[in-house]
């Protein structure tokens, strides 16, 4: 199974690319989605009718959406295949933009508009340092100079990472994307772990413990398919 | 940067599906091309399917080739490399920089050591522009245009590409025959979409776009030639008189019939 993970600040982009990357899949695909949000999200629904693909959401609530994204992340996987999918997609909320939600074996992707202000690719560093690519969103919206600076800033932060530049309604330029999607490989054997520390926190994922799967953790941690989060430990 | 080159783009399909009334459009340096067209007509989606160097990944699915075969990663995805500059129709620059630091970030990524373009390209952007633009303005504080003149000044000093895309460079009340002369130095081949009736006639092709695709390309034969000539007298007029009202002269009877009578007197001769 492959495991793309789709992170980046609200209304930047990130469902219309992924509705193009479930629409340039290679043939003999069978994506599952993710889709993890704080209060409300209707993405799930959407791709599962546009698709007909199986979707799962969960709401965070009170909980910061990435950390939880962490907790459910083998349990999604298992859920995945079991349906005998071979790519699951997640896309996170991203909200504080200091979570890093990629991990080992996954291809992580940052969603950027490019009408997001030159110096927001400074602001949520993390988010984009790790990352494999950046996908600059709303290029059409933009001239062709600021869309060349934008890039810079980008470079900035990461001097070698790979960029791909859309119109995610239009798929234009999205072929590199997929590229590196098709060539990416499946979950190796070894345990997955997270790529970067959260910051810290109050849950064993805030301090820094990378292990996947909320068995591995304590504090307030929540299985995919219990309605509310637990507290687990002292 | 490649200085010998042929654009060509191959056909793809319209709104409805429908193969475009060509086989393939080839450009070469010193060309200049208009796209003329209704609103909504896919005028921008061209000049964005080369400005991307389409490969039958866009809605139209037409390919865009250099020297006859698919252009290089490097020419689409590095700026360094990239034949091409668009200037697009936006007229507001979102960027939070000031015009120095914008300028000098697209120095760093089209031309990087070059430091010296930036003066060039604004005393070239502030021939365009009525009131003057300095390095520590805004981008985002720029008028239409001003931005417009900027961008254009990018294109041609920072860019300086063997390809020019323009989009209704008209609209922005910018002095739009010292714009069309500096796109002629450099024998670049320049695309631009219009609605303006002198550039688009003064064009060698005009390509015609209806339904989301190429409709015709139409060849110029030289039989335009009175009109053009023509038109030129009206467009020298209207500028005229555009110049007085922006300087805020108001207009006699007389005196406006003054202002318009070489146009008269030459539309009434070719009338007979």
């Amino acid at each position: 199974m492959k495991l793309l993970i789709i992170a980046g600040p609200p209304s930047g982009g990130k469902t219309a690319v992924i509705r193009q990357v479930i629409k340039n899949l290679p043939e003999g695909s069978l994506p599952a989605f993710l889709k993890i949000d704080v209060v409300h999200a209707t993405e799930d629904q959407e791709l599962a009718e546009e698709f007909n693909i199986p979707v799962k959401k969960i709401y965070s609530g009170d909980i910061c959406p990435d950390h939880m994204g962490i907790l459910v992340l083998d349990d999604a996987l298992r859920w995945a295949e079991s349906l005998s999918r071979n790519i699951l997609i997640i896309e996170s909320a991203g909200l504080c933009l200091r979570c890093t939600p990629y991990t080992t074996y996954s291809l992580g992707i940052a969603v950027i508009s490019a009408i997001s202000g030159t110096n927001s690719p400074l602001k949520m560093a993390p988010l984009l340092a790790l990352a494999d690519v950046a996908v600059v969103t709303k290029t059409d919206l933009v001239s062709q100079a600021e869309k060349e600076v934008f890039r810079e800033s980008i470079r900035k932060v990461v001097p070698e990472i790979d960029i791909v530049e859309t119109n995610a309604i239009q798929g234009t330029g999205l072929r590199y994307l997929m590229r590196r999607i098709t060539e990416h490989p499946d979950i190796g054997p070894d345990q997955i772990k997270l790529r970067g520390a959260p910051p810290l926190g109050v849950c064993t994922v805030c301090i820094g413990k990378k292990e996947i799967g909320w068995k591995n953790h304590f504090g307030v941690i929540r299985p995919l398919d219990m309605p509310e989060p637990l507290y687990r430990g002292d | 940067m490649i200085k010998q080159f042929t654009l060509m783009v191959e056909s793809g399909k319209n709104r409805f599906g429908e193969q475009e009334g060509f086989e393939t459009i080839e450009i070469r340096s010193g060309d200049t091309l208009a796209i003329v067209g209704p609103t909504g007509s896919g005028k921008s989606a061209l000049i964005n399917d080369i400005e991307t160097l389409a490969q039958g990944d866009s809605i139209t699915g037409r390919r865009v080739l250099i020297n006859g075969q698919e252009p290089p990663e490097s020419f689409v995805r590095e700026p360094a490399f990239k034949p091409i500059a668009l200037i697009t129709q936006n007229t507001r620059c979102l960027a939070d920089l000031s015009v120095e630091e914008f300028l000098l970030m697209h120095i760093r990524a089209r031309k990087p050591g070059r430091e010296d373009l930036l003066e060039e390209t604004m005393n070239l952007a502030n021939t365009f522009t009525g009131e003057s633009i300095s390095l520590k303005s805004r981008m985002s504080g720029l008028s239409g245009g001003q931005t417009r003149s900027i961008m254009i000044a990018d294109a041609l000093v920072i860019g300086d590409t063997p390809i020019l895309l323009l989009d209704e460079i008209e609209n922005a009340g910018i002095f739009k025959d010292r714009v069309i002369q500096s796109l002629q130095r450099g024998n670049k081949a320049v695309i631009l979409v219009t609605h303006d009736p002198y550039l688009a006639l003064t064009a060698d092709r005009r390509i015609v776009m209806r339904r989301g695709g190429v409709a015709s390309v139409i060849e110029s034969t030289g039989e335009e030639q009175q009109l053009i000539e023509d038109l030129a007298l009206i467009e020298d007029r209207l500028h005229q008189i555009r110049e007085k009202l922006r300087q805020g002269a108001s207009f006699s009877s007389v005196s406006a019939k003054v202002l318009m009578a070489p146009a008269r007197q030459s539309l009434q001769l070719n009338r007979l």
